[in-house]
């Protein structure tokens, strides 16, 4: 180094990094442990599982490995009527939420209750386990947490398969891999803008809104509606179903792109989709050569675009 | 070049390595600028190309924005460091070979994340998109060998002192390497919530400051004292340009999500320091803009001068830009609009591509000894960039304020979109410009290579622009 000079410099440099460091890193994470999961958070936690970009399980983000959630009408072991409850299933060897395997991210509190009330530290992935979302009290204030129907209630995820069908049944997890993949939130936010937003696209989200989210994928690159309350604005399942085939068909100043690549090779009664004549067909019908367009098919029930409008509407 | 992979060091001629790297740096310039005109292709027309689950727009965006900053970017970086550090510290390159093995990896690797990318295979989140396998390679196989020859090289210098240029560089790629090992800690631990979003952002800030902005600024300490032959005009500067950076860039990193539920003490701050990077800034351009006193005809007549002077201009608005749009006073207006989008570009395709067009038109006709194939053609490339951006400049600036009044007024999203259409019709054709200007350039570079007139020892590249 030679000169003395570079000695302090050297120094100083590590001084000044380690201070920025301190102060963007350590501090802010200081405030974040700090926070407590709200509802949504748990939520979101558990309908998407343990990651939600490229992992091992699931490494070309087919959405594998995902946990399902289920709309529960009915007491899946004595089928009595019941409020809907959405239970979130594990099956076994589906990797558990970060929020399962580190209770300490829901932030005091929340993690108490959890394992004290919900026993959620005795659920194992091997076995698999059924986790739901209930009300209990802390320090008097009325919060959320955790619960392992699993162990509370002997819900196990085959007894709750066996009590539903599949129109019960929502692929959300496999849906915010589809939402990644395809990068929809190269156009979308999912971050409603806390100065501007709240009539058209509703509340901001919360501090404790995404405790065990990742990739949170909010966007940084808005060219089109925030997608963060879509499913309370547009729960029709049908328009999603042709907006994604086609966006143009309901919108036709749309640029979204067509995502009917996700429909996979066969429609939901099993018939082959003939892309090539649908093509033809839309385009007679933009020509003027038809008055209506051709139909679009309905997605397969373990079609891509299935998944992905389980996701979008359950947006709420 | 794969006959050096295995050759012994002392075999390989001195610059080869730069001169691959800078080779490949145009070559990713071609494809990154390619895929982006493909991109905005499909923004302004959105039946273009449908139909293919690989053509979507959602595949394609982020194979641009890493083709441009790792390919093309950061390997003119690493093509500037392989010539301009030996340069400075009066000896050869720490090593040539590892240098060799640096490009191979960063080519192999870059080529095979890209495909991933591509493919699908994203973390989901922006700037960092690899998946974090690549982010490995990208540590090991290319920061951290280039590192270790800058630094070596430093180290090994035959100068007392070390030029303003070599600071730059060496606490750049140590800050980068930093960068990205901790920017992405999300994905070897899995880090959700809130601290994803803000280490994601983290990532994207500090990469853009303390990799992309500094290198290229020490990239134009070293072009325009050399080639207009006038002494930096004053070291003191420098010092203040290099503390400032280290001290106020690399904090103001939450400005990003300035309507994230962060905590607001940490908003706050960010946007304060975020106004003093106008310190760097400031620094930076009139440091450089007084050593071309008396040389101001080279702006005119000489390639790489013409480069580095209108990419450090471009600095003036580039900061003005960025030291107040992040404040919150004028954050809610633009955030998530296009107008970050001309930024973005004002910054990498406006100020920093220019200043690392000019040190890699210099570098390979240094090393190689030859002059430039055709100077009409340098000029024509200069003409096209700069034509080309100022369009894309334009068209997405007025593009992001009808989005931001949409967005304030409440208008119908769809009223938006179709207010913008214009815009991003011009946008691609700016961008299409941008492109056919680099093909140029790769022929240009490429028959320098090839049929340039030697240049004779003892003299420099441009002082023989005019003669035949
Ligand atoms: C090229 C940008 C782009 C991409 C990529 C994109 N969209 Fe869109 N999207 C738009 C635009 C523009 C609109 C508004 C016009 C319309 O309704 O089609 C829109 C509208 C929507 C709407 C209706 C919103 C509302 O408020 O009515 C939904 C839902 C939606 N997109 C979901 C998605 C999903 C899911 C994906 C990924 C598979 C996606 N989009 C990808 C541009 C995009
Ligand atoms: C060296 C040159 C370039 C660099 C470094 C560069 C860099 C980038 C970056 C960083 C982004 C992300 C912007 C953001 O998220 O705000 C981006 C997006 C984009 N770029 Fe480029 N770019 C370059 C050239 C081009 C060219 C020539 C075109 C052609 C039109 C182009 C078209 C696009 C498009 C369409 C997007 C997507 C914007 C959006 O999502 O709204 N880029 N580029």
């Amino acid at each position: 180094m030679a000169f003395r000079e570079y000695k302090i410099g050297a120094r100083l440099f590590g001084v000044a990094l380690g201070l920025s460091m301190m102060i963007t890193l350590y501090m802010p994470s200081l405030n974040i442990v700090e926070v407590g999961s709200t509802e949504m958070g748990l939520r979101k936690g558990l309908q998407y599982g343990r990651i939600g970009g490229f992992s091992v399980e699931d490494p070309f983000l087919k959405g594998e490995g995902k946990p399902l959630t289920v709309i529960l009408k009915q007491d899946p072991r004595s089928g009595e009527q019941i409020e809907p409850v959405y239970a979130y299933v594990y099956k076994s060897g589906i990797p558990f939420t970060s929020a399962i395997r580190h209770p300490r991210i829901m932030g005091k509190g929340v993690e108490d209750l959890s394992l004290d009330t919900g026993r959620i530290g005795e659920a194992t992935e091997k076995a698999g386990a059924v986790f739901v979302v209930s009300e209990g009290r802390w320090q008097g204030k009325k919060i959320h947490y955790i619960e392992n129907a699993t162990a509370t209630r002997g819900w196990t995820p085959d007894v709750i398969m066996n009590s539903v069908t599949d129109a019960d049944v929502r692929y959300i997890g496999a849906g915010k891999i589809m939402f990644v993949k395809e990068g929809c939130w190269w156009c979308h936010t999912l971050l409603p803008e806390e100065t501007q937003d709240w009539q058209v696209f509703g509340a901001p989200p919360r501090l404790g809104d995404f405790n065990s989210e990742s990739p949170t994928a909010l966007g940084s690159d808005r060219k089109a509606p925030d997608l963060l309350h879509i499913g309370s604005r547009n729960s029709s399942r049908e328009w999603m179903m042709m907006h994604f085939f086609n966006p143009r068909l309901v919108q036709p100043h749309s640029i979204m792109p067509r995502f009917d690549y996700l429909w996979g090779p066969a429609d939901a009664q099993g018939n082959t989709i003939d892309y090539d004549k649908w093509r033809a067909e839309y385009n007679e019908y933009t020509a003027g050569k038809r008055i209506y367009p051709p139909d679009v098919p309905e997605p397969a029930a373990n079609s891509e675009a299935r998944k992905l409008i389980d996701f979008v509407l359950n947006l709420k | 070049m794969f006959k050096y992979l295995f050759a012994k060091n002392e075999e390989i001629p001195p610059g080869t390595a730069a001169v691959y790297f800078g080779f490949s740096s145009i070559l990713w310039f071609v494809i990154g600028t390619g895929l982006g005109s493909f991109n905005a292709a499909k923004l302004a027309f959105p039946d273009f190309v449908t139909g293919y689950e690989y053509f979507s727009f959602g595949h394609m965006r982020q194979v641009h924005v890493m083709a441009v900053i790792f390919g093309w970017i950061s390997m003119a970086f690493a093509m500037a460091m392989m010539y301009i550090t030996p340069a400075l510290g009066n000896t050869r390159l720490w090593s040539e070979k590892l240098g060799i093995w640096n490009c191979f990896l960063w080519n192999a690797g870059l080529s095979l994340g890209l495909t991933l990318l591509w493919m699908g295979m994203t973390s989901g989140r922006e700037y960092s998109d690899f998946p974090w396998f690549i982010d490995l390679v990208v540590l090991f196989g290319v920061i951290l060998p280039l590192g270790i020859n800058v630094w070596m090289t430093i180290m090994k210098r035959r100068t007392q002192g070390i030029y303003t240029t070599n600071w730059f560089f060496g606490s750049a790629v140590f800050m980068v390497w930093i960068v990205l090992l901790v920017g992405n800690l999300p994905e070897y631990f899995q880090l959700t919530g809130l601290t994803e979003a803000y280490l994601t952002w983290w990532f994207a800030h500090n990469v853009l400051g303390l990799w992309i902005t500094p290198v290229a600024a020490a990239i134009a300490y070293y072009t325009v004292p050399k080639v207009t032959g006038n002494p930096l005009y004053s070291h003191r500067i420098g010092h203040l340009h290099f503390w400032s950076v280290v001290v106020f860039y690399s904090t103001p990193a939450a400005h990003h999500l300035m309507s994230s539920p962060l905590p607001e003490w940490l908003k706050s701050f960010a946007s304060v320091e975020g106004v003093l990077i106008l310190v760097p800034a400031i620094a930076f351009v009139s440091n450089l803009l007084l050593t071309m006193t008396g040389k101001w005809r080279f702006f005119v007549d000489n390639v790489e001068i013409k480069f580095t002077i209108t990419g450090v201009l471009m600095a003036i608005p580039l900061n003005m830009q960025g030291g107040f749009q992040q404040t919150r006073a004028i954050n809610w207006y633009i955030h998530g609009t296009g107008w970050i989008v001309a930024h973005a570009h004002l910054a990498l395709l406006g100020f920093s591509t220019f200043l690392e067009a000019a040190a890699v038109y210099y570098g390979l006709q240094t090393i190689m000894r030859r002059k430039l194939y055709s100077l009409t053609l340098a000029n024509f490339h200069f003409w096209f960039l700069l034509i080309g951006f100022t369009i894309y400049w334009v068209s997405m600036t007025i593009a992001g304020l009808i989005q931001g009044a949409a967005k304030i007024y409440e208008v119908p999203y769809i009223d938006t979109v179709i207010a913008e259409h214009p815009y991003m019709i011009a946008r691609w054709v700016g961008g299409t410009m941008v492109f056919t200007g680099n093909l140029v350039w790769l022929y240009n570079m490429w028959m320098t290579a090839r049929a340039g007139t030697a240049i004779p020892a003892g003299r420099l590249p441009h002082e023989l622009a005019y003669e035949r």
